[in-house]
């Protein structure tokens, strides 16, 4: 029925029918229910076979254990404060006394349903603000509205506080797909991350609000530094006191039961994502591979400098850090981005790998930041081009030589 | 005394680099980044003129224009010591990039006339890119020593290279794309740039 609805109503956003202003928006409408009649012919994706709706379809399924696991540890870290002594209020306090569930950290539901009031909020604006955007640039500028800002949208959330205040939530994203996606030409087209750039823009717009260690448990007032913030601090020291102790494990981290961005925290979410990536071709194993090289190799060697340096974020092992902050989810949703990440399979190898690099270096070397995983890859994204550049060059030279010689 | 000058080379090309924290030498950043082949070439005539005239002016300042910086002349030298010449310093850090902005100028037109051609006016125009007397200014102020600023000079002009050959290969890739009219060309290098400037954020704060 809905497609006889859809059918029927197709003449009039024809080249020539009245509503033609509007087709972008009949044409998201048809894709959204239905299979496009046609698949990708531009310049975006000629590397894969696969339509560009489907391919972005995928992601966001990859996404979703990140997600429900957002949901409830955003909802468990602000039980555990509620249950340490913060008065819940506002309006999800009411909600739910409303509903007649509690504020217990041992209840799943309690804390999922908890966790939801924070992070939909931001989801929806995220949708709302970013899809208005995205259709207002659709509408005058005569392209289709395109599933990739379904892929933004859904990781922009993930890597943001609970407490973030959610006009910056739009201001945000509406930077990012304006300057960061759409002037460029829209989809396929972007040469940063926009989740990571929206994000990035935040980050230094209102440090206030995206660092600290204020705002990674909902509850206002309530402070609890990220475990990453801990062992910049105080190294492998003071994390083993804080297992000692019984705060957070490992498991914990690994689980994801920690304070940090809603949707990082879960390093076997980000594995569970990883698998369906890597298994349907998507993400680009090469670029988590030597992601996973590069970090691993610069924190063996900041280990083996410990001893002489004063910084006791040096000896961290790696173990920790692969499931601390960000790391896990950058390397496995932003770094392999096919759009922003280098196109040859060479230049995959080497912009992961120096994404690895940096991220570990960011994290130790550097005082202003205690997470790097962002920054590693907006900077990896200036240079993905110019390293695709080479791979191409070298190509070409050593094709030129072969051929040369026979 | 390696660790020192690795440092403050690892400190000007990234974590102070001239083109993406400062945004000095802009002219030529945007207008000589169509190509990865040109801004190369240009990067590497920046990166050659930065690293002689750096550690020239050092010479010139510590010897000739700072405060007292005429005691060695033999015999005159106690007269001398009184003189400051601080207030020649511009122009004479500009006729030392002019001369050798010059001698470039004439290597390149007589080895790679494609890249002189394809450099046009920017070329001579080195001569006046903010960058390069930038550097020379950094260098007085911060005192640096005649090794420093070598290894300065050098640095500033790497950074310099690096970002405009990295800015050169995105314009290149972004040749098919449908950017807004009323922004192809500088407008949409502007804001490249701009983003550049938020990934090179990643290096501030770095303590070196």
């Amino acid at each position: 029925m809905l497609r006889k609805l859809l059918d029927s109503q197709a003449k009039h956003f024809e080249e020539g029918g009245a509503l033609h202003l509007f087709h972008p928006l009949y044409e998201a409408m048809d894709t959204l229910f239905y299979s496009p009649p046609h698949v990708t012919k531009g310049p975006s994706h000629v590397r894969d076979a696969l339509d560009l709706k489907r391919m972005m379809g995928v992601v966001v399924a990859a996404l979703v254990p990140c997600m429900l696991m957002a949901m409830y540890n955003t909802g468990y870290q602000a039980n555990l404060a509620i249950e340490a002594g913060v008065t819940p209020e506002g309006w999800r306090a009411a909600v739910v006394s409303w509903l007649g569930v509690s504020f217990s950290a041992g209840n799943p539901l309690a804390c999922f349903l908890h966790g939801a009031m924070y992070f939909l909020p931001v989801l929806v604006v995220t949708f709302a603000v970013g899809g208005t955007c995205e259709v207002v640039f659709a509408l005058v500028r005569g392209h289709e509205v395109n599933e990739g800002f379904f892929v933004t949208g859904a990781l922009f959330p993930l890597i943001l506080p609970p407490t973030i205040p959610l006009w910056q939530v739009a201001l945000g994203i509406g930077f990012a797909v304006i300057l960061g996606k759409e002037i460029f030409g829209g989809t396929g087209m972007n040469i940063w991350n926009p989740a990571l750039l929206a994000r990035a823009f935040l980050f230094f717009a209102y440090a206030g609000q995206i660092s600290g260690s204020q705002v990674w448990v909902a509850p206002a007032g309530y402070t609890a530094p990220t475990l990453l913030a801990t062992a910049m601090e105080g190294g492998k020291t003071a994390i083993h006191e804080v297992a000692a102790a019984g705060t957070y494990s490992w498991w914990d981290a690994f689980l994801g039961l920690i304070p940090g961005s809603m949707g990082e925290t879960s390093t076997l979410a980000c594995l569970i994502g990883a698998a369906i990536l890597i298994v349907t071709g998507i993400g680009s194993w090469r670029i988590m591979l030597s992601l996973t090289a590069g970090s691993l190799l610069t924190v063996l060697l900041f280990n083996a400098l410990s001893g002489s340096v004063q910084n006791p974020f040096f000896d961290v092992p790696f173990w920790w850090h692969f499931v601390l902050g960000g790391w896990a989810f950058g390397a496995v949703f932003m770094a392999t981005d096919p759009v922003s990440a280098s196109q040859t399979e060479t230049g995959r190898h080497i912009y992961g790998f120096l994404i690895g690099v940096l991220a570990i270096l960011i994290r130790v070397a550097n005082p202003a930041y205690p997470e790097g995983m962002m920054l590693a890859i907006l900077l990896m994204n200036c240079f993905a081009a110019l390293i695709d550049h080479y791979v191409v060059q070298a190509n070409i030279r050593r094709r030129w030589v072969r051929n040369a010689a026979a | 005394m390696i660790e020192h000058y690795l440092s403050l080379a690892v400190k000007s090309i990234f974590v102070e680099n001239m083109a993406l924290a400062f945004f000095l030498g802009m002219c030529s950043f945007l207008a000589c980044s169509r190509k990865v082949d040109t801004s190369l070439g240009l990067g590497l005539a920046v990166t050659f003129v930065l690293a002689v005239t750096c550690p020239l002016n050092n010479l010139i300042y510590n010897y000739l224009l700072k405060e007292g910086a005429l005691a060695w002349v033999p015999g005159l030298g106690p007269q001398l010591a009184e003189i400051d010449l601080s207030f020649l310093g511009f122009i004479s850090y500009i006729g030392t990039i002019a001369a050798v902005v010059q001698v470039v100028e004439m290597i390149i037109d007589r080895f790679a006339p494609a890249l002189y051609g394809a450099l046009g006016v920017f070329l001579p125009l080195i001569a006046v890119n903010c960058a390069i007397l930038g550097a020379s200014l950094f260098m007085v102020e911060r005192d640096y020593t005649f090794g420093e600023s070598a290894v300065f000079g050098f640095g500033s002009g790497a950074g310099f290279a690096l970002a405009i050959i990295a800015l050169a290969a995105i314009r290149e890739r972004m040749r098919y794309s449908n950017v807004p009219a009323g922004l192809r060309g500088l407008g949409i290098t502007f804001i490249i740039t701009g983003l550049m400037a938020i990934g090179f954020m990643a290096f501030s704060g770095i303590q070196l």
